[in-house]
């Protein structure tokens, strides 16, 4: 059985706002959700911004007993499933759950639906937190909760807790590429007919002091802005986020009059088996000739690409040389963007907020930008929609994202 | 010995263990490149060099040529760190 497959449902939290409409105000206006670290201790950390969800405060949406179960990569994850789940239509209410009221889906539809949530490091606050009572503060003993928090797969519970989905579930770690690798696979599971609908994405909240310092040790972070394919780049920004997509089986959702959002139409995946941090050019190359191939179209169909432009020198070049290797003379009539120059790069989570952005770019007609573009790069010489967002014509958006580790994935929507 | 030479024979104990040479095949005027040490390499001397001497090195892997630290050669290296010793006082 081979099914089409709807975006029925999105959720968004990122540095950009509190839901997809403030994401994509965010993306329309070209807007840094990047800026000087504050909602942790900054003494000792040599790299002082990072795109933080500054608006998301979990005490607004969960009850304090709540609170003390779920990491903040399980509260955001929470908040976008809440919102994408009402706009599907599929179950709605109040994540808090104080009055005990909230919708779920009936039963016969949970047995069909499941979920897959990206995530890097999981829940790294609690980890934090507990090794900071542990080793700094020489306690005895760590909060009841803290294995229930940390675990990676404890969005994806959640998630499947509070929506009674009850169908194949699972988390995917693998790294910048998690929630599309995530999305990939919820698609395809929609498409075999294994399920009827999946709730699929990712989330991560690991701008702790520990991560943060694990990342300056390898001296890849900027200092002052995220500026993806700009001569002058200096590195990546991390950024911390959610977004969660409801994908459903076509039919299903047409029966209901469910708004389709967006179909995706194909996927590819990869595998470098190269180096565990330098991106290779093939790789990047084959995941999107297999995305092509499994949605039956050609290079020339694509009008946008949602870059990884991570803003790393080497990543930026890489990725220019891997479109150009696939998509011929095409290349240079590609519309390219990197949002990760607005909402940082949240590992765990940034396939899935880039698909949000990718979704934008097909549902209006509107190329989100890359922002704090300055110099050309002759080895980075694609539109790379440079500051500003533009108006053009989309039926068909790619988005990259190729992680360390050297595995890729890529996914193909297409408007309705 | 004096203390600048201590430093250079630090950076040199340093870079012959990354590079799993003998000291006395590392010589001042080695660049990373004659050395084999790739980008990846570098962050790890730098690393090495901040615990041994207790100094924060200005070093952007994004950008070599961008950072305030000149990591051309052996030698340059040297001067750097010395510097950033007296920078710390």
């Amino acid at each position: 059985m081979t099914r089409r497959v709807a975006v029925t449902g999105l959720g968004v939290v990122s540095s950009l706002g509190v839901g997809t409409r403030a994401h994509f105000a965010g993306l329309r206006e070209g807007r840094s959700g990047i800026g000087p670290i504050e909602l942790i201790e900054t003494q000792g950390l040599s790299v002082p911004i990072a795109a933080e969800a500054k608006a998301f405060d979990g005490a607004a949406y969960f009850s304090k007993s709540e609170l003390m179960m779920r990491d903040r990569v399980t509260q955001m994850a929470l908040v976008a499933g809440e919102e994408a789940m009402a706009q599907a239509g599929l179950a709605s209410g109040t994540a808090a759950g104080a009055d005990g009221a909230q919708a779920q889906v009936d039963e016969a539809l949970g047995v069909r639906s499941g979920v897959v949530i990206g995530t890097s490091i999981g829940g790294s606050q609690t980890v934090d937190e507990q090794y900071r009572l542990l080793y700094g503060e020489r306690k005895n003993r760590v909060h009841p909760f803290t294995v229930p928090r940390l675990m990676a797969n404890a969005p994806c519970s959640h998630l499947s807790m509070r929506f009674g989905l009850m169908g194949p579930s699972w988390t995917v770690s693998t790294a910048c590429s998690s929630s599309n690798h995530a999305l990939a696979q919820a698609f395809q599971m929609v498409r075999s007919g294994a399920v009827d609908v999946m709730l699929a994405g990712g989330s991560e909240a690991s701008l702790t002091f520990g991560v943060l310092k694990g990342w300056e040790g390898l001296r890849v972070m900027a200092k002052d802005a995220c500026r993806p394919f700009s001569k002058n780049r200096s590195g990546m920004v991390q950024g911390e986020g959610a977004a969660i997509l409801v994908l459903e089986d076509m039919a299903h959702a047409q029966a209901r009059g469910a708004d389709i959002i967006a179909e995706i139409i194909g996927c590819g995946m990869s595998s470098d088996a190269s180096d565990i941090v330098k991106p290779s050019q093939d790789g990047a190359a084959r995941a999107m000739v297999w995305t092509l191939k499994d949605a039956g179209i050609n290079p020339e169909d694509i009008d946008y690409i949602n870059a990884h432009g991570t803003a790393t020198a080497v990543n930026d070049s890489t990725e220019t040389a891997a479109i150009r290797q696939v998509f011929g003379v095409h290349a240079d009539a590609l519309a390219v963007s990197s949002t990760k120059s607005m909402h940082g790069h949240c590992i765990g989570a940034a396939g899935a907020l880039e698909a949000a952005a990718t979704l934008l770019a097909v549902r209006e007609n509107l190329i989100p930008p890359t922002i704090n573009y300055e110099e050309p790069d002759p080895e980075c010489d694609l539109d790379v929609t440079p500051n500003t967002a533009r108006e053009r014509q989309v039926s068909v958006a790619m988005s990259n994202t190729f992680a360390f580790g050297g595995l890729n994935a890529v996914l193909a929507f297409r408007a309705v | 010995m004096s203390d600048q030479d201590a430093v250079a024979q630090k950076v040199i104990e340093i870079i012959a263990e990354q590079t799993m040479l003998e000291p006395d095949q590392v010589a001042l005027s080695s660049t990373p490149e004659e050395l084999g040490i790739d980008s990846l390499g570098l962050v790890e001397v730098v690393f090495a060099i901040e615990e041994a001497f207790d100094v924060s090195v200005p070093y952007n892997a994004n950008d070599p040529s961008e950072s305030d630290f000149d990591i051309t050669s052996v030698s340059a290296v040297v001067e750097g760190v010395k510097r950033l010793i007296a920078e710390k006082g």
